[in-house]
């Protein structure tokens, strides 16, 4: 199954899935930054929202595979 | 409250708060004119919370949110001709205002909120309608009806603009939303001041009275 996913190394370098990375930072540090005041706590925070969204995205993702991977 | 004394002194530590809320890392803020400073940070992302001297979320709101705008404005821009090739896309196409009925952008309603960088297109919408040529090459310019015969009969249509730009218009329309719809956020924290929950998120235990 997840040879779909490693099969071509291009096409997952080349994948819009990237265009999330920037949003997922700027979302994760902005949310964070109306949480706290000092920058140290803003970048944790931000580090574990970021974590949360990825977390969240990869098992979406490899639900979609299995599904894939079933039909 | 302390707030009414002391102007709009926000002291996190001292002031009542929710008992869901507690402020553990937040020095006491001074939110000057709350609402000038949520007029600033509407106007450009960062400005009220530079007008209020705190610098540092001020570079982080301006440079994650312009930083998403601009990403935004750049994916919805091409040189490529339209159609019939009368003329070019042209830049920031994502980002464009219009009230017709049928083809209403709800989504500027949220590009909008990153102020003065989105206000262009009301510009160029006002100039669409008054049957005026639009003016930066298009740029933040709503598309072209289908018939039409002047001054702008060489900007593209909304056929255009998902022709050539393909999935990268909706990326673009993402890219500048959320960007508008983070600002709310910053807008707040320049009204407010930053809310803490507690660590987890649980609800902490508290015997505090108003």
């Amino acid at each position: 199954m997840f040879n779909l996913l490693l099969a071509d190394g291009s096409r997952l370098w080349n994948n819009d899935l990237w265009y999330a990375l920037p949003a997922i930072v700027a979302v994760s540090l902005v949310y964070a930054a109306t949480r706290h005041e000092r920058m140290r706590p803003i970048w944790l925070h931000a580090g574990r929202v970021a974590g949360w969204i990825i977390g969240f995205m990869f098992i979406v993702c490899v639900v979609l595979v299995f599904l894939s991977w079933m039909t | 409250m302390d707030n009414q004394s002391t102007g709009n002194h926000h002291d996190l530590r001292s002031s009542p708060v929710p008992e869901n809320i507690e402020q553990t890392d937040s020095p006491p803020i001074d939110l000057k004119d709350p609402a000038l400073a949520a007029f600033l940070a509407w106007l450009i992302p960062g400005l009220g919370h530079l007008y209020q001297g705190r610098r540092a979320k001020a570079a982080l709101f301006f440079v994650c949110i312009m930083g998403l705008f601009v990403f935004g404005l750049y994916l919805g821009s091409s040189n490529e001709q339209c159609k019939d090739g009368k003329g070019k896309i042209g830049y920031g196409r994502a980002v464009y205002f219009s009230w017709k009925k049928g083809e209403r952008t709800w989504a500027y309603l949220c590009q909008v909120c990153v102020g003065l960088p989105a206000l262009p297109a009301m510009i160029q919408a006002s100039r669409m309608n008054h049957h005026k040529p639009v003016w930066w090459g298009g740029f933040m310019a709503p598309p072209r009806p289908k018939p039409c015969n002047d001054a702008n009969k060489d900007q593209p249509t909304l056929h255009d603009l998902h022709r050539v730009l393909n999935r990268y218009f909706e990326l673009a329309w993402v890219f500048t939303t959320i960007a508008g719809l983070l600002n709310v956020l910053a807008i707040y924290d320049a009204w407010a001041g930053p809310m803490t929950t507690t660590p987890g998120g649980k609800k902490e235990e508290s015997t505090e009275s108003d």
